[in-house]
């Protein structure tokens, strides 16, 4: 199964309610998926805290002290000051430095640590149990933003890991959440492997994260990217793609996974289930409507 | 009509025969809905049904002459297995509407998700709206009036019964397809393995007008086309041996 919830603000003023709506839809997808979450929000004041660059590093043991890692991060950026925050259970390491400095310092301070989030506008987490209890745990409630994509897991095609969680976050600002699994995936991982690319997990859904990186790093938009992820992945999928300046769904030619949008004039919001949708303001009067398989929207 | 005391709640059932039963979904649960809907006590006809959020299975397993009107979207499973009674939804259903629907009436007025009434053996599944993949797949008996298009993969294997839909069709319409007759009245994207067009005779329209009238809607029979089985795949044929 897996539940999958996003929510993008198109009226400013709602950008406040971005994490209570966030976390009440996630809430409703709990039985989707029971066994653990992840959330990607974009640009929340509170967890970007004017940093330049936030990398989330999954879990909170560190091979230093908080402070400490801090100190050192600093050192290394020659003084481009750097923070390491435990939040829930994820670590956010915010810094004044670019994101790729950030990620060289990390991989050599720090290099057990796995990156699970990047980027300017994006922070990541991710955690094993009940999704509201990983939700609250990383206070998405209380966050506000442009937009923010939460999954509630049921593994399947790997095991019960917070690095199995989604969303998968693998360039700057780019964040996958996926329903369904892909049955070709170790072939097209082999392929990306090849050709330099890393992994974090075993995880299906990282490679089609990875691939979509891949793509859109030669240049593709992210519509061609997906069109062509439809041609080289074999497999079932909803897939619900964010970046820093907007958000893609796509299903599979065949549509065996479930997909709900709807749109006003304030918010345009996807979940698995309508029920999900049900309490968002303006449900009502809303354009609700399941994607049409093998078509990739984009808003 | 009456609404259930939300202070100190009661058994639905235990409402008047004369009265109209009001359930309120952000009130009562689905299994308490269903449950008094299939006490064999209960004697109200009329149930009027509130809040349903999308929420799954409501209404499912009816076995009775009542009339239960939904008022909003409900999720997946609505009204399956139902007999004898009617059932209306103002908005959508998800997946499964009406799943295995042995005699009565479903009607939804928004759009259902897909494999709405799958293996449905009697009664009729109307849909005002759009319904998505899979629509009618492996129908029994049922008669399904969809008023919008159907998605792909529509009436597949499906053996007995009609399908009117006054949209169009996706890909792969009727695949393996038996002895149910499908009346479209827009365009078929494709039509699946053994199902063909068919010639429309006095028989099939005088059939058509009365699932339209059943239904509400207001087109004219002559506009449709009808499709069902070639037949060729009720035997195995030698020239297919190869194939094993």
């Amino acid at each position: 199964m897996c539940g999958i919830a996003a929510l993008q603000i198109k009226n400013p003023e709602m950008g406040p309610q971005l994490g209570t709506l966030l976390h009440s839809m996630t809430c409703d997808l709990i039985e989707r998926g029971p066994d653990s979450a992840g959330l990607a929000v974009y640009d929340d004041p509170q967890t970007m805290q004017g940093a330049a660059s936030l990398v989330s590093l999954l879990g909170i043991d560190l091979p230093l002290p908080a402070a400490e890692l801090a100190d050192r991060l600093t050192e290394r950026l020659e003084g481009a000051e750097t923070t390491v925050e435990a939040v829930g259970h994820t670590t956010l390491v915010r810094s004044q430095a670019s994101t790729d400095a950030l990620l060289q310092a990390l991989e050599e301070l720090a290099p057990e640590a796995s990156v699970i989030g990047q980027g300017s506008h994006v922070a990541v987490m991710k955690g094993v149990g009940n999704p509201r209890e990983v939700a609250s745990a990383h206070g998405l409630e209380a966050m506000s933003g442009t937009r923010g994509v939460t999954h509630t897991r049921m593994a399947t095609e790997s095991a019960v890991t917070a690095a199995g969680s989604h969303p998968y976050s693998v360039a700057d600002d780019l964040c996958l959440v996926h329903n369904g699994s892909f049955s070709n995936h170790l072939t097209v991982r082999d392929e990306l492997e090849r050709h330099g690319v890393r992994f974090g997990s075993d995880n299906d859904s990282e490679v089609a994260a990875r691939y979509v990186a891949s793509q859109l790093e030669e240049g593709a938009d992210l519509e061609t990217a997906l069109l062509r992820l439809g041609e080289v992945f074999d497999g079932f999928y909803t897939l619900v793609v964010t970046t820093r300046d907007g958000m893609a769904v796509v299903r599979d030619p065949i549509a065996c996974k479930p997909c709900v949008v709807a749109e006003t004039d304030d918010w345009v919001a996807v979940a698995s289930e309508f029920r999900a949708l049900s309490e968002l303001p303006g449900i009502e009067s809303a354009r609700v409507f399941e994607p049409e398989p093998g078509r990739v929207y984009t808003w | 009509m009456s609404t259930l005391p939300t202070a100190a709640p009661r058994h639905p059932a235990e409402a008047d025969a004369a009265e109209h039963v009001s359930v309120d979904l952000a009130e009562q649960s689905v299994r308490e809905l269903n449950a008094a809907l299939h006490d064999p006590a209960a004697t109200a006809t009329r149930w009027t049904v509130t809040h349903p959020r999308g929420l799954h299975s409501i209404a499912v397993g009816v076995d009775r002459e009542v009339r239960v009107d939904v008022e909003g979207h409900v999720g997946y499973y609505f009204g399956g297995m139902n007999k004898h009674a009617t059932l209306t939804v103002s908005g959508s259903a998800g997946q499964g509407l009406a799943e295995n629907i042995m005699s009565g009436r479903v009607h939804v007025h928004g759009d259902a998700s897909q494999s709405a009434a799958a293996t449905g053996r009697g009664g009729l599944v109307v849909i005002d709206g759009n319904a998505s993949a899979r629509c009618g797949i492996s129908m029994k008996g049922v008669d399904i009036v969809v008023g919008g298009s159907v998605g792909h993969m529509s009436a597949f294997m499906a053996q007995a019964g009609r399908m009117v839909v006054c949209g169009d069709a996706g890909e792969s319409l009727g695949d393996s397809i038996y002895e149910a007759r499908l009346y479209v009245k827009g365009s078929v994207a494709s039509l699946g393995t053994d199902c063909v067009e068919k010639q429309m005779r006095d028989e099939h329209r005088r059939e058509l007008a009365g699932l339209l009238q059943a239904a509400g809607r207001t087109e004219s029979p002559e506009e449709f086309r009808r499709y069902g089985s070639a037949r060729r795949l009720y035997h195995f044929t030698a020239d297919n041996s190869k194939a094993y």
